[in-house]
């Protein structure tokens, strides 16, 4: 088991390297020059080649590529281009807000989702069932931007029980997580209901009845522990998939998180922001893929490690 | 003579599917005495395992409905039962070993938690006396290391060892009556034999009756006191073990019976019977087997031969078997 | 029934004729099992109708697209002249949306054609070589497919520049990871089956055999996966336009009518809602449409 988690962490390094050096080089091929973005375009061309030799343009890319890690390794990410803050104090102002969204969001998908998909495949074909299959398929259908305007439609603006945007309190963070979860509960309800359905064709279901044991038993504790191991599974894409939609999400709700930062930078092209997020972000992809393989093969010991 | 452990009276199940009834168990009627072994032969899909499933309350429903007939269980009919009161009896008064030791066991439990399960949904027994009871039963069933193997995972063992601890399971509860279906076939030779000799010991050691599903006939004449041919859903033949072998009457027994190899002759080819299985689904009119009867004649495609006695414990259902 | 004969009956002829059935044809067979299967069909429709109107938009619009009126502008819905009401400048949203379905559609056509082509290129590639190449590409593959499209398009939009452009390259770049899964699954499924071997023991090439026997088989998972590919698709590009970072004004994309929609939102409801009913239906209509051809081309199938 640690040497498998040891050598999935070996591959990790190389692969985060890999993303660091596309974003690097696709940040270098802007075509808008940084300096004029520094100092608006009416700046001489004295004045704009001395801003590029502070930020270190006039250098080779692989040259700048190393300086940018061997900095960033010391903590440093640069500054932003807008406002000179420290893109690395602009990170972790926002990291435990992105966490928090994204935390609720998945925890409440699978809370609300394992149950739905074992009933639904425990009731197949009842109302139960085709209700809950329903919601899922409505579930992956609405994408979340709208999903977020909706329940900002109904629950801040008509009914007035949430607020639309910001950042705080328990309540604030309500409309957001539900927009980002929502999808992952329909995916994961019918992932459950299509491997429990699975895991109930197997023979050994037959054995259980056979000796005698109560139904309850045999679908809560046999059933669901086969069938929930495949779902398990799911979870790294989902983290991935999490850390895209919250991009979204926080954009609508004006939530001060990583996702919000990045596309607030793109729009103004604060390409250090932009880099550093984005690398933040893929590396944090791998880690959730990681993650979700060493928790199947610890949850599935058929798994040769 | 005893009562019978075992009495089936003219069962019939029915499969309703999209496509048409499929009439798996057609009028069976079987019985097996404490301590006999009957086994039920014939090719698959002709309703032994359906047969089987019906006995110990396991027949999918839907499409399965049990259309009519008894089942007693010691003097007791099954069919009327609920689903709960059946559910006390299976692992406890009877219990059932599958084919397939590969698939048969839950590959996320330890061997342990399975088989003391058992014993705690039929037994009011503390966890500590059925873990006890569980490694005695897997070393009666000659499992080395017992202890230990309590811990294992089923892709640990071998498919031998997974049908011991399948027979370790059925027999925790001592049963009146085990179900076997196919228990060899999906293990090599000599696990085979090894897995005959043990069911043989228990069987003597248990006294428990043994309904044995097979379409091995090598298997039926180490194993069985008596056999029951099945074709189509219905029972063609029954005799005993020793009367079947040397004089079969019905021409589907003696087409199967042809189709052993004769290794002691250095026969290479075997005898096969002509044809498939019916369609179940497209049963043909009159008796079943004709469509692959070498001596099959008008009669026997207009009109359905019953069971007839054609000799003290002996009945085939056949128009030219008395003859 | 049978005339009583006191011939033997010939064991090999049928005796009934309705168990051999009528010759198979798989053509035939999808289609009635297609047309048999609920989601397959109510999907087919919505995936129909709103490919009609994307082409017949011209005749079904009631106004240019750009007509701009602030004498009408936030007209609320049933508005006569504007069934849906009208936006912050005047304009129609019906007509808009109608126009709305030509941007997805196409952008969704296109990235899940593209996304096809480098998908069963690289997949049959993996699967059909296997050895080394398939052990680099089954990684790359699993890299993309692992990471978040909406990332990876954001990345691009932010070199590209804004721009539906953008929005697709960016998506098919990403998208393709799913088809090459499958067909690489299926690939290898196929490489050893005795059909291949025979047209290599032929010494047939590898691309005719590609061509000849793997593709003809792949194409039911392939078309599961365009479907689902499609839906996705639709999501991306609305999310970008949405971020103002796909389609540019005065092209009507759902998503942007959604964006425009939001700075209105305490006072305008239905530019918030419209739009949205039109994605989540397109995007619905090619789920249920995956779903259904994936009960009806493999029921093994699932995802």
């Amino acid at each position: 088991m640690l040497r498998y988690v040891l050598r999935r962490l070996a591959l990790l390094v190389p692969m985060a390297f890999i993303i660091s050096i596309v974003v690097f080089v696709a940040m270098r091929m802007i075509p808008v020059d940084p300096g004029e973005l520094v100092l608006g375009p009416w700046a001489t061309a004295e004045q704009r080649e001395l801003a590029r030799q502070k930020l270190g343009l006039d250098q080779s890319i692989p040259v700048q590529y190393l300086r940018y890690v061997t900095t960033a390794f010391q903590g440093d990410l640069g500054r932003s281009i807008k406002s000179g803050k420290e893109v690395t104090e602009l990170i972790r102002a926002t990291v435990p807000n992105s966490l928090m969204l994204g935390g609720t969001a998945l925890a409440l998908a699978y809370l609300i989702a394992i149950p739905l998909g074992v009933v639904a495949a425990v009731r197949q074909n009842t109302l139960v069932d085709q209700g809950a299959m329903g919601f899922a398929l409505i579930g992956i259908s609405i994408p979340n931007f709208w999903l977020g305007l909706l329940l900002v439609l109904v629950f801040a603006v008509n009914l007035r029980w949430l607020p639309a945007t910001g950042s705080g309190t328990a309540a604030h963070l309500i409309l957001p997580a539900v927009t980002l979860g929502l999808q992952y509960t329909a995916i994961v309800a019918r992932m459950t209901r299509s491997s429990v359905l699975e895991v109930l064709r197997q023979d050994f279901v037959r054995t259980l009845h056979a000796k005698g044991l109560r139904r309850g038993r045999i679908i809560y504790m046999h059933v669901l522990k086969n069938a929930v191991i495949p779902v398990i599974s799911l979870l790294g894409l989902h983290i991935g998939g999490v850390v895209g939609g919250a991009v979204i999400v926080e954009t609508i709700f004006a939530w001060p998180g990583m996702g919000a930062l990045l596309v607030n930078s793109i729009i103004a092209r604060d390409y250090p922001i932009v880099q550093a997020v984005l690398t933040l972000l893929g590396v944090a992809v791998l880690l959730a893929n990681l993650l979700a393989d060493v928790l199947y093969a610890a949850a599935d010991r058929r798994i040769k490690m | 003579m005893a009562d019978p452990v075992l009495d089936v009276r003219d069962l019939h199940v029915a499969l309703h599917t999209r496509r048409g009834v499929i009439h798996a168990v057609d009028h069976v009627s079987l019985h097996i005495d404490p301590g006999e072994t009957l086994a039920l032969v014939g090719e698959s899909g002709c309703g032994k395992t359906m047969t089987a499933l019906s006995v110990i309350g396991l027949v999918p429903k839907p499409p399965g409905v049990i259309e009519g007939g008894q089942v007693l269980l010691g003097g007791d009919d099954l069919v009327p039962k609920s689903d709960e009161e059946m559910r006390r009896l299976r692992g406890d008064r009877m219990a059932m070993v599958f084919q397939e030791p590969m698939t048969s066991l839950d590959p996320v439990f330890t061997i342990g938690a399975q088989l003391m399960e058992t014993l705690l949904a039929h037994r009011a027994i503390s966890r500590a006396d059925a873990h006890a009871q569980s490694v005695a039963m897997l070393k009666r069933v000659q499992i080395p290391e017992a202890e230990r193997r309590m811990d294992n995972y089923p892709h640990e063992l071998s498919g031998g060892m997974r049908q011991r601890v399948m027979i370790a399971i059925a027999l925790l509860c001592r049963p009146d009556l085990l179900i076997a279906d196919e228990p060899t076939t999906a293990l090599d030779v000599t696990t085979q034999a090894q897995i005959l000799e043990l069911l043989r010991e228990l069987r003597g050691e248990f006294g428990m009756a043994l309904l044995l599903i097979t379409h091995a006939l090598g298997v039926v004449a180490e194993m069985a006191d008596r056999v029951a041919v099945m074709y189509a859903g219905r029972v063609v033949e029954t005799a005993g073990v020793e009367e079947i072998f040397a004089n079969p009457r019905h021409p589907y027994t003696k087409g199967l019976l042809a189709s052993i190899p004769d290794l002691a002759d250095g026969q290479e080819r075997l005898a096969t019977i002509p044809g498939t299985v019916p369609n179940l689904l497209h049963k043909p009119p009159g008796c079943c087997f004709w469509p692959r009867c070498p001596i099959a004649e008008a009669r026997c495609r207009a009109q359905e031969p019953a069971l007839a006695e054609l000799a003290p414990g002996h009945q085939a259902a056949c128009w030219k078997a008395s003859a | 029934m049978t005339k009583p004969t006191e011939t033997l009956p010939d064991p090999e002829a049928p005796w009934d004729a309705e168990a051999i059935g009528a010759p198979f044809s798989p053509w035939r067979d999808f289609l009635v099992r297609f047309a048999g299967n609920k989601s397959a069909m109510v999907g087919f429709a919505i995936v129909l109708v709103l490919c009609l109107v994307a082409i017949l938009a011209p005749w079904i619009a009631l106004h240019p697209i750009a007509e701009q009126d602030l004498m009408v502008s936030l007209e609320p819905p049933l508005t006569e002249g504007f069934p849906l009401g009208t936006d912050q400048f005047g304009r129609d949203i019906f007509s808009r949306l109608v126009f709305g379905a030509r941007v997805s559609l196409q952008v969704g056509g296109i990235v899940t054609l593209v996304s096809m082509l480098i998908g069963i290129t690289v997949g049959c590639l993996a699967g059909y070589h296997g050895g080394r190449l398939d052990a680099v590409l089954s990684n790359l593959i699993n890299l993309v497919y692992g990471f978040p499209l909406i990332l990876v398009a954001l990345l691009l939009v932010a070199v590209i520049g804004p721009g539906l452009e953008g929005a697709m390259i960016a998506t098919g770049l990403v998208i393709w990871a799913g088809f090459a899964r499958i067909v690489r699954g299926e690939v290898i499924a196929l490489r050893n089956r005795e059909f291949v071997m025979a047209a290599r023991a032929l010494g047939r090439g590898n691309v005719w055999i590609i061509v000849r026997h793997v593709l003809p088989n792949i194409i039911g998972p392939v078309l599961v996966i365009a479907s689902f590919t499609m839906a996705v698709a639709v999501i991306i590009e609305t999310s970008l336009s949405f971020l103002g970072l796909g389609a540019q004004p005065p092209t009507p994309s759902w998503g942007s009518m959604l964006n425009e929609g939001r700075s209105v939102i305490y006072r305008a409801w239905w530019l918030a809602t419209f739009p949205g009913i039109a994605i989540a239906t397109l995007v619905l209509g090619f789920n249920l449409l995956g779903d259904g051809l994936r009960d009806v081309l493999d029921p093994r199938m699932r995802t």
